[in-house]
């Protein structure tokens, strides 16, 4: 905790807005009233959120140190949420919307990164920045520096509306229909604290693209994705919103579904309202891991959201800030510094260069101007670099900067004359990276590095993938080139694997009684068309194998795709089958412990990933093979069921995937009961009493969600699927089967009684 | 003026020579074995980023990294914790914690050696110590303290950082090399 805590409040005097002032003020209250325990946990966890303070990796106070669990002494205080010791290093997310950010604001988040963090500035996949290891006391003197440059954490976390992210390109993007920039501003002041934004059972995120073509604002995974149309109505040129809802990853992601063709303007605001309310009042509140938005408009239907929404937005009373923006949307928001030009012809022969004018450069549909795309690796820059960028911002810009979904910043309205001396300037401080928005630009979530969720090492596989990948990368044919790799640490999906052309999200396994980190291969995912579809799982591969995997498939593609065909078209014709058979060998054959111990550690850490001290008892010995055998069964049948899906055969793939979960129940239920048969009522009563009334099954973190997958899908069977429930289904039998892997791992990992 | 969160880095001498691999395989047993003063939490790798942090070993009340800002390789002791005493008191604290450090990377990765006569002190709170040169005059005394304890008089020489915006704090030079594992006894 710093010493300096007491100084900024007096230091930063008059120069933060009273409100934000007053925020902050509240917050140290309750700090200092959870420190005396006058509140809650459970209540001061949820408000610390809400001011974007997050937990950490290891703030229970117990880390696995390869061989064994310690605990981690933190001194015995007041804890800042259930099982969250008050000292453990957290996470402080900073919202940024719409990744608009200036060169005061860099300069301050270098100040930050160094005094409260350790040096890094992150971006994170919806344009926040985010700083580790930060003290929970340190939190407020934090906020008012941020507070003083006109940057808010507030409802950065928490059930609210999180950070409105926004196409970086907004405003000199060729293909854009207009700039979105003011309309994102708007709804950013607008929701941020307003009355129908607190009462949400789960986060609310939205987000604005100018066109429908692109991915830049991944418009369809968001609860409100807002893509800019025009439309000549009446002679005049009309502007509008193609309004979507629902959308989302995670766990079990949808894409959002149309809520209007074309929302004028002035109906923005109110219509964000009204969805705002109408999910506060009917959303799900009790059972987390179906409160989001997508499982209120699944229950509903869109008919019925649609049209309480509708009524909800007649009713609300007259607000001034619903169209006093709009009469100054038309002025530019930026401008350009310098005048424009013509890029210099590169005679420097510097390859790195020409490949960086290639991939990093984009045309502004102003003449003679280019945006500027700094690719940072694992979305990471140090102090010194945001300093230097922005200094670099200042000298070729008006403070046109911003953050992008693949965790990268545009420097926008860069004279295409200054293009030489701006690459010289980004590479004199390690920031000239080629490759952005390529195979080379792997977008990953924090991961096992920090967040408490994560499975496997997202950063250390994306981290070892670059490595491998720039090695070759002038050599690579561009179809390999153009691809999109994206690695979460879990299925919660914060590395957006579902849309990358080749996702990863970590898994465990058990080999020779030991846990193995695995990624699952996701294949089909769409990044184009604001992220128009998402990829399924095909196959969990060890995570030391996943560069070859990842040679296998970019080599397959290579030499049987048709001219120009695209990936995920390449995925659709050869079927994700014959995929699994090129990487099938990656699965088995496991070196033993003795031979090679680094199969069994994660990337860039030693640790063994296993518990290590796993023992065989002789009777669990034959449960052990008949699980074993039923879970490989119970894998095959949920890709069978995806190869149904693929052959057009819908209602078969969802009975496929329901028949998977059950086989998956039936092998855990056989641990304790090796008599129960292959009834489905009876598999499901006796892992109801077996697994879910004990709370056995209930993840640390989703308690019972994945069980209330299986349940839920045994309610319906006899339902005809459709080819959107049979993707669901599929998902959700997916995800059941790593629960019941990690309940057995858990089993597994408990010391034998008596 | 208050010196808090005193942050000494004592650089490699010449290039790196090793794998800075290595140095998270060393400090994720540092935590095993929780073998430092500090409550050692977790080992953060940014050997991705260039002239980075390198490899960080996150404590409680302080935090141990090979940090190759500005291109230099080097163990970096950062205080996070207030620490009691007098400045000198916790100048001579963050050195020592830096030195025992380097002299334990020394022994355990054999082709690493740190300079005997060059690190850098710095305070990593720019509310405590904005970096100006009237926080320079107000500790000269401290320094002057710190550094003849240590080496002797007149055996050091200063260089200020003298960028405003960076936090404030002196490059050490020393005439001839010291002995680390001396000093770092000896500072106890």
């Amino acid at each position: 905790m710093k010493a300096s805590n007491g100084l900024w409040k007096d230091l930063l005097d008059g120069q933060i807005s009273a409100q934000h002032a007053e925020e902050i003020d509240t917050f140290e209250t309750e700090i200092e009233l959870r420190q005396q325990d006058k509140v809650d946990e459970k209540v001061f966890a949820e408000t610390r959120l809400r001011r974007g303070t997050y937990g950490q990796r290891y703030d229970n106070g117990q880390r696995h140190d390869g061989s064994q669990s310690q605990t981690l002494a933190f001194a015995d205080k007041q804890t800042k949420g259930p099982h969250t010791a008050w000292d453990a290093p957290g996470m402080q997310r900073i919202k940024i919307p719409y990744g608009g950010v200036n060169a005061r604001q860099l300069d301050v988040m270098a100040e930050l990164a160094e005094e409260y963090s350790d040096g890094i500035v992150h971006i994170t996949t919806r344009q926040d920045f985010q700083l580790h290891f930060i003290h929970i006391e340190d939190t407020p003197s934090l906020m008012r520096r941020l507070a003083a440059v006109g940057i808010t954490t507030r409802e950065a976390c928490g059930n609210s509306v999180r950070n409105i992210c926004g196409c970086p390109f907004a405003g000199v993007c060729p293909d854009e229909a207009f700039d979105v920039t003011p309309y994102a501003d708007a709804l950013t002041q607008f929701l941020l604290g307003h009355p129908d934004a607190q009462n949400f059972g789960r986060k609310f995120k939205p987000s604005f693209s100018g066109c429908a073509q692109h991915a830049c604002g991944l418009a369809a995974m968001h609860d409100m994705g807002l893509i800019a149309e025009t439309r000549e109505i009446d002679g005049q040129l009309q502007r509008g919103f193609r309004l979507v809802v629902g959308g989302g990853l995670g766990a079990v992601p949808r894409q959002a579904k149309l809520f209007d063709e074309f929302l004028p303007p002035e109906e923005l605001l109110p219509i964000a309202q009204a969805i705002a309310r109408v999910f506060g009042r009917h959303g799900e509140k009790k059972m987390r891991s179906r409160a989001r938005m997508k499982f209120l408009i699944e229950k509903w239907g869109m008919e019925k959201f649609t049209a309480e929404v509708r009524e909800e937005r007649a009713g609300l009373k007259e607000d001034p800030r619903w169209t006093e923006y709009l009469p100054g949307v038309d002025q530019d928001c930026e401008s350009a510094k310098r005048p424009p030009g013509e890029l210099p012809e590169d005679t420097t022969g510097d390859q790195r260069y020409a490949h960086w004018l290639k991939t990093n450069l984009r045309e502004q549909r102003q003449p003679g101007y280019v945006t500027v795309t700094v690719a940072l690796p694992l979305g990471d820059l140090t102090a010194d670099q945001t300093r230097s960028l922005a200094d670099i911002v200042r000298e070729f810009t008006n403070d046109t900067v911003r953050t992008t979904v693949e965790q990268n910043f545009v420097i926008r309205w860069v004279s295409k004359a200054d293009v030489p001396a701006l690459y010289a300037a980004l590479d004199k401080v390690g920031l000239s990276e080629p490759g952005a928005s390529n195979i080379l630009d792997i977008v990953t979530c924090p991961g096992t590095d920090t967040c408490k969720l994560g499975i496997s090492s997202s950063r250390g596989l994306a981290g070892e993938l670059r490595t491998r990948l720039a090695e070759k990368s002038f050599q690579m044919d561009q179809a390999i080139q153009d691809l999109h790799i994206k690695v979460s640490g879990c299925f919660n999906s914060c590395g957006q694997h579902h849309v990358a052309d080749i996702g990863f999200y970590g898994v465990s396994r058990t080999f020779q009684g030991y846990k193995v980190p695995h990624f699952q291969v996701v294949l089909g995912g769409q990044w184009e068309e604001n992220g128009g579809s998402y990829g399924l799982p095909i196959v969990a591969i060890p995570s030391k194998r996943v560069p070859d995997a990842l040679d296998r498939i970019t080599g397959m593609y290579l030499t049987k795709r048709d001219k120009d065909e695209r990936f995920v078209s390449f995925v659709k014709r050869i079927g994700k089958g014959a995929i699994r058979e090129a990487l099938d060998d990656l699965t088995s054959d496991a070196p033993t412990p003795e031979q090679d111990p680094n199969f069994y550690s994660d990337w860039a850490d030693p640790r063994q990933y296993s518990l290590g001290d796993i023992g065989k008892g002789e009777c669990a010995g034959e449960v052990v093979s008949q699980y074993e055998f039923e879970m490989a069964g119970a894998e095959r049948m949920v890709f069978g069921a995806q190869l149904q899906l693929e052959g057009g055969n819908p209602d078969q793939a969802g009975k496929d995937a329901y028949d998977a979960m059950l086989r998956a129940a039936k092998a855990l239920v056989l641990m304790q009961y090796d008599d129960v048969t292959s009834d489905p009522e009876e598999i499901v009563e006796e892992f109801k009493e077996r697994y879910y009334d004990t709370e056995i099954f209930f993840d640390p973190f989703a308690g019972p969600k994945f069980a209330d997958y299986f349940f839920a899908t045994h309610e319906q069977a006899g339902t005809p699927f459709t080819a959107d429930s049979a993707h669901h289904t599929i998902e959700e039998a997916q995800l059941f089967i790593e629960a019941v892997h990690s309940c057995y791992n858990k089993l597994r990992s408990e010391p034998a009684t008596t | 003026m208050e010196l808090q969160h005193v942050n000494v880095k004592i650089f490699v001498d010449g290039d790196l020579s090793i794998d800075p691999a290595q140095f998270i395989n060393v400090f994720h047993s540092w935590t095993a074995e929780q073998s430092c003063e500090e409550l050692l939490i977790d080992v953060a790798d940014y050997r991705h980023v260039p002239a980075g942090p390198g490899v960080v070993l996150v404590g409680l009340q302080a935090d141990y990294a090979m940090d190759d800002a500005e291109h230099r390789w080097g163990l970096l002791y950062n205080r996070k914790a207030a620490a009691e005493g007098s400045n000198a008191d916790r100048l001579i604290q963050a050195f020592r914690a830096a030195a025992k450090a380097c002299e334990r990377l020394e022994a355990e990765l054999p082709g690493l050696t740190f300079s005997r006569q060059e690190f850098q002190i710095f305070v990593n709170d720019r509310a405590l110590a904005p970096n100006r040169p009237e926080t320079l005059a107000a500790c000269q005394t401290d320094l002057t303290t710190f550094l003849e304890s240590l080496l002797g008089h007149g055996e050091a020489t200063i260089t200020a950082e003298s960028d405003p915006r960076r936090r404030f704090g002196v490059l050490v030079h020393t005439q001839r090399p010291f002995d680390l594992a001396a000093l770092a006894g000896a500072a106890t």
